[in-house]
């Protein structure tokens, strides 16, 4: 039986939504502001800037310069048949990337309060927003390490890239994905207790020695065959482990660790979506 | 008519002071209530958001139990004193902020102007910043397209399209931002005072702007505003709120006399501090003979007639009168050279301005007492009371030769009489 006219409302205002409704449907209304809030952050990125978007090599050229003197020169681990800046590159973008999708989104609330609280739109843009953002950088960085292979591969380093870098599209929703869903669960607590951003500022870096960014898995179960597992099960390592064997060929590789680290994933953006949600609607009293 | 917005017992709860280590406990327990289904135990002790009263609990309820309901093409008006629940009701409405208890039914998209220019980035372009400001507030691009040359047109910042926005003057900065969602396609308009920048021809611009929206186009405009002028020249309704709740719903005109009667109420909100505040009682504050917004020509008298009640004796007193523009002190003046005693009984003090040294706008005034003497001494120890916000008046703009549109600032000198002279050489 249809409802008469004068009872058919297009927009219920009420304290509390039904927890599984994502409101996909009005990020989609909105997907061009998507677009033009990832090309704001992109062009107020380098705006002033003598270097301009070099700025994105330099940081991981850094970081693997200092990987490759402290860890495979000081420490001495191995990195197997693999050179050691190919292999830390391909860890440290990945992570990078990672990383900069989970701290931006845990405190997605705090730092555009001033926009969130004057206008309404989808809340989950601005997280979007985030994960595409880092996306341009990770895609340059990308072909920095691209490069890097090249340059290593000429010089007759043993890098076989193989069939499994077909996967390569599903790594990186899987490791936006992660950082997101990560990120969607902090922003909800830091809304109203700050406490946990400072956890995020200093546990996300001890994170990234919990994963296979500077010694491959196998070293790891050589050393701690007891504990391997964490770093094994952890999805970032199975990411990584992934994307270096497409690429280097070396790597370890399985896809139940696949499936379960796509699992975990689908669980984690599930739940940091919902909660996400919950908080949007009242954050402006709180945060 | 259709109804567009049906707004059901409506209430929004704050809680003030901060948020530390107590809350996470009382977050507990109130989730823990939550599970067991049973009602918040805070919200039950929350209290009508009075000001003037020391508050016994930290939630305030900032509104409590609205209902009303707005048709399709009507122009509302929402006016009510400072924390009377005016923005929290309006971001309620633009889904900023969602209600404690109670619905919102809305038909059809709406478009809020909690403040303009939200968004804009300064080191993008004109051009980006429309196209940024247009996709936040809900426009696809396509139709920001569309209006395109219309929102420059009306900012008139042609030349600087392509200037990033930080260049700007502030005046073409808020035009732009205005410009941008007065040529949203929406079907309700959720406006706060925003009207309050730019300059005075501007916002004329913007008054007529809404005023077409609302009556040539059939949308429907909800306005906040303190201005009583111009919601009498937008609205055709009005709802009043004191202290979050609803206390008229009519006619903008009865709304407004609504509220300036209401303006003396001490449930109204206003605030009187100081240490005479149970010893001068403020009856009426009127200027030319109405208690609000009074507009006056520059070439009028302000006449401010506070009539009040002593009550016991003081041995030095006098009345002081200051206006207040946009949140500014302009001026102060006494009612008596120095103060004299005053026996317990009812007085009324007069106070003559000239309107024309007050450039154009809205002033609202403000009343105190105390006993000191022009050289701030006093007899035995200060004793004061002060009273904001008690009435208002509006200087029109009339111009003449003695009140030049030129003479830009916050006071109006009339131009001096002076001759130019042809001096012949530069000595």
């Amino acid at each position: 039986m249809d409802k008469p006219e004068e009872e058919i409302w297009d927009i219920e205002i009420s304290p509390r939504n039904n927890l599984l409704d994502l409101k996909l449907k009005d990020v989609w209304h909105y997907r061009d502001l998507l677009v033009l809030l990832v090309r704001r952050d992109f062009v107020a990125f380098y705006k002033q800037t003598v270097l301009g978007p070099l700025w994105f090599f330099l940081q991981p050229l850094a970081t693997i310069v200092l990987f490759n003197f402290v860890f495979a020169n000081i420490a001495k681990i191995s990195t197997g048949s693999i050179p050691p800046p190919v292999f830390y590159l391909a860890g440290t973008i990945i992570w990078n990337y990672f990383s900069d999708c989970l701290t931006k989104t845990s405190t997605v609330f705090k730092d555009n309060s001033a926009m969130l609280g004057k206008v309404y739109f989808p809340r989950l843009i601005m997280p979007l927003s985030i994960v595409l953002s880092n996306l341009i950088r990770f895609a340059v960085q990308f072909l920095l390490f691209l490069l890097l292979m090249v340059i290593y591969s000429i010089q007759g380093y043993p890098i076989h890239p193989n069939f499994y870098l077909l996967l390569f599209p599903v790594l990186i929703v899987l490791i936006a994905a992660l950082g997101l869903g990560l990120g969607m669960m902090i922003s909800a607590v830091t809304t109203k207790y700050r406490d946990l951003t400072f956890v995020v500022s200093f546990a996300v870096p001890l994170l990234m020695y919990t994963t296979t960014v500077i010694y491959p898995l196998t070293t790891a179960q050589a050393k701690y065959p007891k504990y391997s597992w964490l770093i094994k099960y952890n999805p970032i390592t199975v990411v990584i482990e992934t994307f270096r064997k497409g690429f280097l060929g070396e790597g370890s590789f399985n896809w139940g660790l696949l499936g379960f680290a796509a699992g975990a994933t689908i669980i984690i953006v599930f739940i940091g979506t919902i909660i996400f949600n919950r908080v949007e609607k009242n954050f402006v009293d709180t945060v | 008519m259709t109804k567009v917005i049906k707004v059901e017992n409506l209430s929004k709860a704050y809680q003030l002071g901060d948020f530390g280590t107590g809350t996470i406990s009382r977050d507990l327990e109130r989730y823990w209530a939550r599970v067991r289904g049973k009602e918040d135990p805070f919200l039950k002790i929350g209290e009508l958001n009075d000001r003037t009263q020391k508050g016994t609990s930290d939630i305030v309820w900032s509104l409590r139990d609205l209902n009303f309901e707005v048709e399709r093409g009507d122009a509302v008006g929402i006016i009510g004193r400072n924390g009377a629940g005016k923005s929290t009701l309006l971001k309620i409405l633009s889904r900023v902020t969602s209600p404690t208890v109670g619905t919102v039914k809305i038909k059809g998209r709406v478009a809020s102007l909690l403040e303009v220019g939200t968004g804009f980035h300064p080191e993008l372009t004109g051009r980006e910043n429309i196209y940024l400001n247009g996709a936040i507030l809900g426009m696809r691009k396509a139709e920001i397209k569309r209006k395109f040359d219309e929102i420059v047109d009306f900012a008139g910042v042609d030349r600087y399209i392509d200037t990033p926005v930080k260049r700007y003057s502030s005046g073409m900065y808020v035009r732009l931002a205005f410009a941008v969602a007065a040529n949203l396609e929406a079907e309700i308009l959720v406006v706060d005072e925003v009207l309050a920048v730019g300059d005075a021809e501007f916002q004329k611009k913007c008054l007529g702007k809404m005023g077409d929206v609302s009556k040539g186009e059939g949308k429907t405009v909800l306005f906040v505003s303190h201005n009583m002028g111009s919601v009498r020249q937008l609205c055709d309704k009005g709802i009043l709120l004191t202290n979050g709740e609803i206390a008229f719903t009519g006619k903008t005109e009865a709304a407004i006399k609504n509220y300036m009667n209401s303006s003396l109420d001490p449930k109204s909100g206003i605030i009187a501090i100081g240490t005479l505040t149970d010893t001068i009682k403020i009856k009426s504050v009127t200027v030319n003979g109405s208690p609000l917004d009074v507009a006056v020509t520059p070439k009028d008298e302000i006449n401010v007639c506070i009539k009040y009640q002593c009550l016991k004796y003081l041995q030095g007193f006098r009345i002081s009168l200051t206006l207040f523009k946009d949140g500014v002190r302009v001026l102060t003046v006494q009612d008596l050279e120095e103060s004299i005693p005053i026996e317990p009984g009812y007085y009324r003090s007069d106070i003559k301005l000239q309107s024309y040294f007050l450039r154009p706008g809205t002033y609202s005034v403000a009343v105190g007492g105390h006993n000191t003497n022009h050289t701030n001494f006093s007899l035995g120890n200060v004793e004061w009371f002060f009273v904001t916000d008690i009435s208002s008046f509006e200087v029109l703009e009339e111009w003449s030769s003695q009140y030049d549109f030129n003479n830009l600032g916050i006071i109006n000198l009339p131009n001096t009489s002076g001759v130019r002279t042809a001096t012949g050489s530069d000595d």
